[in-house]
């Protein structure tokens, strides 16, 4: 498989990169070349073979449901690039 | 007096005990020792000098009560991408700028808790995607080591580039590390130092920024393998806050060191033995081969046939996990923002100018392999063939097998911005093809330096081991590191 311009260009949209005609270009090369390389796992015979999903047995833990933490929202919004009152700045999305 | 900076963490123990001098001057000898080097190697992103001051002061108070932890006073370097209270955390990247989190990793608490002395943080390849140290935007790490009678400048590997770095070059006693494809062990094979992956869930992973989650593990870099255990026994936990590290007693590591080897069983996988690997690796293996073999151990060739399919598998699985990670980097909770004509054009300008090439490229591969209609044909196929590569291992460990000898990387260090590296990037994925199926199965793996190639420049071999086995990759691989002895960089810089 391989990707042409318009699905470069689709790809970074659904990532939130803009990216340039010129840099669309040159990620088509190399995304091409990398697909390329996966392409192999094709010749792999999968069939019945359960799709990892923990590298270890282990059941996912499980906590009491408690309070353990809270009532940082100075500390939550101290490395934001805007923030008023705790709450994040953001452009309007609602007119 | 003996420079301090050349101690050993386990002869930093003996000479603080024995008082032979005290934590603040040892500090103040690495401060003076970066202060020389780092413009010239580009290792540390940022020095601490005041906190490393402080943190010293205090050691040496704990030492005067008797109350010293096992690693009091010991200074070390800290990779960018764990998050350290108030101090520069930004994984090497752009996006990250101004970043000072409000809370401490729980891998670096550990150290602190133990003693340890801060540094600074160090250089690495952007989020941790990367195998030379070139793509941080903080510029490439320089290695130490040059070849013989040449001025060109190496890549220390990556991505814990300016850790390797930093630990050969005795800019810090040992340094934290990560380790998703071979992030660990490949610079430590670069620099002539010791790197060890844990297990997967032997370390917690909170409060290290996340590149592939099911891949991710944090080990330490260091001048020796006890030194690498001494570290590793104090990073090493289990953590309400991260729910995969697992609820396992830490062993005492450095005690499994100078145990012997007899009748351990060693395998050597054919399967990497691959084209056109240079005949300087061959020999090194045949010779580490030959080392267990006086050492007492039994070796016996192991296949793991599916060994050829775990780098591409891995270019799947860790770009589709780092896609989904990154998307935290938006431009409204922390670090850079570029504004834009709405919110979407925010978003993409700041993604735009925050991630740098590489980056770019992986989130674009995993965004894709994830996307509608494809999610099988890739995804799902690559989490299968990570299943037949846990399986080959498993196979082997149960015919007896208690670790398996193979080189560390296909080669030995190459030039900063090599042109054939750069021009493919999966020639530059390549570097991790010893490695990245260790990540890909969960399981330890140690590099340990084992000699230099014709132009001088070291070579390391890996161990790998049963999940939760590192005792014994670090009793193996003393026997490397007792017959190959260590190797320092000449000083240049």
């Amino acid at each position: 498989m391989s990707v042409d311009l318009s699905t470069v260009k689709r790809v970074a949209h659904l990532a939130r990169i803009k990216v340039t005609e010129e840099e669309a270009e040159g990620l088509r090369g190399e995304l091409n070349t990398i697909l390329g390389f996966v392409e192999q796992l094709q010749e792999v015979d999968v069939e019945g073979v359960e799709p990892m999903t923990s590298v270890a047995a282990m059941t996912l833990k499980m906590r009491a449901d408690e309070i353990t933490d809270g009532a940082k929202a100075a500390d939550i919004v101290a490395n934001a690039p805007l923030s008023e009152d705790n709450f994040f700045l953001v452009p309007k999305v609602v007119e | 007096m003996t420079d301090l900076t050349s101690l050993t963490i386990a002869e930093i123990g003996d000479g603080l005990a024995a008082k032979s001098f005290s934590a603040v001057e040892l500090t103040e000898a690495y401060l003076s020792a970066i202060e020389a080097a780092n413009d010239a190697l580009n290792a540390y992103v940022a020095v601490t000098p005041d906190k490393a001051r402080d943190m010293a002061k205090a050691s040496d108070e704990r030492l005067a009560k008797g109350e010293g932890g096992t690693l009091e006073g010991v200074p070390l370097g800290i990779k960018d991408l764990f998050a350290t209270e108030g101090v520069h955390s930004q994984a090497g990247s752009h996006i990250l700028d101004g970043f000072l989190p409000r809370y401490e990793s729980t891998v670096t608490a550990n150290l602190w808790a133990d003693g340890a002395v801060m540094l600074g943080k160090l250089n690495m390849d952007e989020f941790a995607m990367g195998s030379s140290n070139e793509t941080s935007y903080y510029g490439p790490v320089v290695s130490p080591w040059r070849a013989k009678g040449s001025n060109t400048d190496l890549v220390p590997g990556g991505s814990s580039g300016g850790s390797a770095a930093a630990v050969a070059a005795n800019l810090c006693a040992g340094a934290t590390a990560t380790d998703t494809g071979g992030s660990i062990r490949q610079p430590a094979a670069f620099t002539g130092t010791v790197g060890i992956k844990p297990t997967y869930g032997r370390c917690s992973r909170w409060g290290i920024v996340a590149f592939a989650s099911s891949l991710d593990q944090a080990g330490p870099i260091a001048r020796t393998v006890k030194d690498a255990a001494i570290m590793l026994k104090s990073m090493a936990s289990v953590d309400a806050k991260d729910s995969t590290s697992v609820d396992i007693a830490v062993p005492d590591y450095p005690a499994a060191i100078g145990e012997s080897v007899k009748g351990l069983k060693i395998g050597v996988p054919k399967e990497y033995r691959v084209e056109g690997m240079p005949e300087e690796i061959e020999k090194l293996w045949q010779q580490g081969i030959d080392w267990y073999r006086d050492a007492g151990a039994e070796i016996v060739e192991v296949s793991l046939p599916h060994t050829k399919y775990a780098l591409p598998a891995y270019y799947i699985v860790a770009p589709a996990e780092a896609s989904s990670n990154l998307a935290r980097y938006d431009g409204v909770r922390y670090g850079l923002r570029v504004d834009g004509d709405d919110i979407i054009g925010m978003y993409e300008k700041t993604r735009a100018a925050g991630f740098g090439r590489e980056v770019k490229r992986r989130i674009m591969i995993g965004t894709y392999v994830l996307s509608a209609g494809y999610y099988d044909a890739y995804y799902l196929r690559a989490q299968k063939v990570r299943t037949l590569i846990k399986r080959d291992f498993e196979d082997v460990f149960a015919a007896g097998v208690d670790a398996i000898l193979t080189p560390a990387t296909p080669s030995a260090a190459f030039g900063i911005a090599d042109q054939e590296m750069n021009s493919d990037p999966v020639k530059m994925y390549l570097n991790d093809v010893f490695t990245v199926t260790v990540n890909m199965a969960g399981l330890p793996g140690i590099s340990v330096p084992a000699g230099l190639d014709t132009k001088g420049l070291p070579l390391g071999l890996q161990l790998i081991g049963r999940p939760f086995d590192e005792a014994t990759l670090f009793k193996a691989g003393q026997v490397i590191e007792d017959a190959a002895g260590a190797f320092k960089p000449e000083r240049w810089w």
